[in-house]
This record gives structure tokens, C-alpha cells and sequence, in this order.
């Protein structure tokens, strides 16, 4: 692998995360984070349609007319969505109903749009294809540590299997409930954005405006 | 090749991609429906069971729907008919059909269904004593969605043994909650029928108050979701009511059926 297929493929999972850096995708992070099962799921289907758009907008970006740039963009990303769909309603009904129209919002998350505007529509075929695989780990790996985190701890399991026994059941461990509501993955998706932050300093956005020193008089209240 | 930004050559583009996308996507659909089809039966024998509360995880669900006998019944007369299979009569369109569903009138309509079928499926399991349960297919408006579902009853066909939806578009979390698994426990043992005439069994506002007598008819409404739990209430009203099951219970109560 060449230097520069592995930064098409890795930057964007620490250096240049779809979530943690650019802010895109938070809704489906915070809807389908509290199971891994399905957070995976969720992250695979994401990952193939994100490499897959980025592919084919890339092999017709000669052709298209700047006019309708976005509609076609959309058209293919959209296709892409309902055959997903309609894969994972074939292989993976369970699945396919606890993420409901999450699979279908797919379409609108601002990651797959994002990648094909910024990156496909300006380079090759292959290259965007790593690319789009690329933003998809960047984005599992941000909702699957979420997931870690929500489903250990709101409800003592990984992957469904039990690692903490719950004490409605017998066991010694509380759940968090608050960790099963989404509410919750925007603490924990903010946690990471500081704790990167921290070692990625190049990373803090600047301020944007200087807060003014407190300058009313001691004596007047 | 024509200039690319040209009026001919974006309408060249667009209705290729069109036509290359609706082709990808009519045939995964098309290729795909089998098996999502089969996957759609075992959902719906998965929440018949589970509504009869016999669903045993260790066991396929084929075989433990083996037991499960799905008879037809004609919902006018009340009885049991021989003018549709049963097991190949298809309800839902069955609803769409006008020479197999009737029209409802508004002040009757109160699931807001629109059509009610003629005939209906049932399912019996049955044992030594006869009908040990029997499971009726409810459906009905919520606040976005048609909800379907089954409600099973005991042998005295007055008390809930479970109810399942197995398909609504609810808010998640909200009206969503008619899937939560202890709000479906509050229904368990509940009686349908009471001293009274009409149908007794009901979702109220808010929580049941344990210590009246009425207690024993009536379910805790989901918080947040006034319009599903409404929605609910008025199924259950219409299918176990005069224009809904209610005559089939009746002759089957008295060996009629």
C-alpha cells in the first residue's frame, strides 16, 4: 500500500474525522448508538454506500452538467440507499426494523453528500472509492465507541451478551438509563471531540470573538 | 462531444441516470422480494405466537406454529366460513377488495379503518378441552400509521392472554412505546367484556387506579403519545365490539360457531 492510498484510508478516522472534526452525521449517532448490533449494522451500511456513491459519482464526474451537479449526486446516493435497504430487509429483518428509517435517512447524511461534493467530484474512481471507505471507518469508529460505551453501561451488555448482570434480573449492576436515550451520545461524541482536541491541538478551531473583562464598578451595586 | 453545460446535453444526462438508477433499484427490489417475503411470514407467526405468549426462543418457529390452527370467519354472521382458505386468504388485500370488504360508515368507523373486511382470519390453538386460546388480527389508525397487530384471549374468551403489533409507524419512543414489552405485560389477564353491554376493555389517559373495580378493564396510556394510545383504544373498541369479533365470540362462547 502506498503512502498515499493509506492517507486516503486513515486520515479520516483520527486525523480528519467525519464526526469528531468536520461535525457531520450526529443524528444517526445519536439514534442507533445504544445497541452495537445495530450500530454496526448501521456503520457498514453507511461505509458501503459512502464508498460505493463516491465511486460512481467520481466515474460520471466528467459528464455532468454543473447545473444539476447536486441532483445527480443525490440520485445516485439515493439508489444506493434503497438497495441497502432492501438488502438488509432480505438478510437482516430484525436488524432492519430496529433501524427503521434511520437506513433510509442515510440519503441525508451530510457525511455521503459531503464526500461526494468535496472529493469525488474531483478525483478519480479508485482514489474516491478509499475515500469514501475511509470516512465510513472514521465515522464507525466514532459510533461504534459510542455504542462501547451506551450499551456496557445502560444496559450490561456487548453485542446483546451479558458482560455486567443487571439487578432487574439478579444481578449487582444499575444501569444508567439516561445512556439508553439519545440525549446521551451527545455527551459522550463531545467527550471525544475534547479528548482529541487534547492531543490534536491543530485541531481547536480559533475563537471568534474575545469575551470583554467584566467592568461593572464594585461600589455601584 | 456537445458543450457539457448545454440545456440537450443535462437532460441527455438526467434521464440516463434516471433510467440506469430505476433499473438498479426495481431490480433489487424485484430480485430481493422472495426473500423478504419469507421473512415478513415468519415476523408475523413470531408475533402470533408471542401474542398467545407461547414463543419459545429454542424452537423454530415453524414448528411451534404447527399447533396454531388459522381458521376463517365470517365477521356478519359470526361463524366460521368455508368461502375463503384460510391459510392462503390474504386480509390485508382483501381490505382493497370491494367484493371482500364493505364500506364503514363514519359514526361505526371508530378505528378509522375506512373498509372492514368480510371475512377474517383467526387463529385457534386448540386442546383436549377445545379452544384453548384464540388469536384475533386487530388493526386500526394511530396518530401516522395504520398499526396491525394480534390480540390473543383464554379460553373464556374474556381474558387477555397478550397483544402484539407487528407493524406501525409510530414515533419511535413515543407512540413507539405500544412495542415496549412491560406496557404489553399491563394487558395480560385484563377482561374484555363487562356487567355491562359493549365492549369494556380500554387504554384511558394516564395511570390505572388499582383500587377500583374498573381496574380490571383498563390499560395505563403511554405518556407522550395521547394520539396512539387513543388510536389503541378505539381498535380495541371496534374489533372486539358489535361490528367487529363480538358475534363470533358470542356463538363460539355457545358452540355455535
Amino acid at each position: 500500500m502506498t503512502e498515499k492510498t493509506k492517507d486516503i484510508l486513515f486520515k479520516p478516522v483520527i486525523e480528519n474525522n467525519p464526526i469528531a472534526l468536520q461535525i457531520l452525521g450526529i443524528c444517526s449517532a445519536l439514534a442507533v448508538t445504544s445497541q452495537m448490533s445495530v450500530a454496526f449494522v448501521m456503520c457498514v451500511a453507511l461505509t458501503v454506500v459512502t464508498a460505493f456513491s463516491n465511486f460512481f459519482v467520481s466515474l460520471v464526474r466528467n459528464q455532468i452538467p454543473s447545473s444539476i451537479r447536486i441532483i445527480v449526486q443525490m440520485t445516485i446516493i439515493a439508489s444506493l440507499v434503497i438497495v441497502v435497504d432492501q438488502i438488509l430487509k432480505a438478510v437482516a429483518y430484525d436488524i432492519s426494523k430496529q433501524l427503521s428509517v434511520f437506513v433510509g435517512l442515510i440519503i441525508t447524511n451530510c457525511i455521503v453528500m459531503g464526500r461526494a461534493e468535496a472529493y469525488a467530484m474531483k478525483n478519480p474512481p479508485v482514489a474516491s472509492f478509499l475515500d469514501g471507505v475511509g470516512n465510513g471507518l472514521g465515522y464507525s469508529a466514532i459510533l461504534m465507541s459510542v455504542a462501547v460505551v451506551r450499551e456496557l453501561f445502560g444496559s450490561g451488555k456487548l453485542f446483546g451478551f451479558e458482560i455486567l448482570p443487571v439487578a432487574s434480573t439478579g444481578g449487582w449492576y444499575v444501569p444508567n438509563g439516561l445512556l439508553l436515550l439519545p440525549p446521551s451520545a451527545f455527551f459522550l461524541i463531545g467527550g471525544f471531540i475534547w479528548v482529541l482536541r487534547v492531543f490534536k491541538k491543530d485541531q481547536v478551531e480559533e475563537e471568534e470573538f474575545k469575551m470583554a473583562p467584566n467592568t461593572q464598578a464594585a461600589e455601584a451595586v | 462531444m456537445a458543450d457539457k453545460e448545454s440545456v440537450g446535453n443535462t437532460i441527455k444526462v438526467a434521464l440516463i441516470l434516471c433510467i440506469v438508477c430505476s433499473i438498479f433499484v426495481s431490480a433489487a427490489a424485484v430480485l430481493l422480494r422472495p426473500a423478504q417475503q419469507a421473512n415478513k411470514d415468519l415476523d408475523r407467526k413470531t408475533n402470533i405466537l408471542a401474542a398467545a405468549g407461547l414463543l419459545k426462543p429454542d424452537l423454530s418457529i415453524d414448528e411451534q406454529f404447527a399447533s396454531v390452527t388459522a381458521r376463517a370467519v365470517d365477521l356478519d354472521k359470526g361463524k366460521f366460513t368455508e368461502a375463503v382458505d384460510a391459510t392462503a386468504y390474504d386480509q390485508r388485500k382483501a381490505q382493497k377488495d370491494s367484493a371482500l370488504s364493505d364500506e364503514l360508515d363514519d359514526d361505526v368507523d371508530i378505528a378509522r379503518i375506512s373498509r372492514r373486511v368480510k371475512y377474517a382470519t383467526v387463529y385457534l390453538i386448540e386442546g383436549e378441552q377445545g379452544v384453548e386460546k384464540v388469536i384475533l388480527p386487530i388493526k386500526g389508525s394511530g396518530l401516522w400509521s395504520t398499526l396491525y397487530g394480534f390480540l390473543a384471549l383464554d379460553a373464556d374468551l374474556n381474558t387477555v392472554v397478550g397483544i402484539g403489533f407487528y407493524e406501525h409507524a409510530e414515533t419511535p419512543g413515543l407512540g413507539g412505546e405500544v412495542d415496549n414489552p412491560l406496557w404489553k405485560t399491563r394487558w395480560v389477564g385484563k377482561q374484555v367484556y363487562g356487567d355491562d353491554s359493549g365492549v369494556a376493555l380500554g387504554v384511558i389517559k394516564g395511570q390505572v387506579d388499582t383500587t377500583r373495580a374498573a381496574a380490571i378493564h383498563q390499560i395505563d396510556g403511554l405518556s407522550g403519545a395521547t394520539l396512539t394510545s387513543n388510536g389503541v383504544h378505539n381498535l380495541i373498541q371496534f374489533w372486539l365490539g358489535e361490528n367487529g369479533f363480538e358475534p363470533f365470540l358470542v356463538n363460539l362462547k355457545n358452540g355455535e360457531a
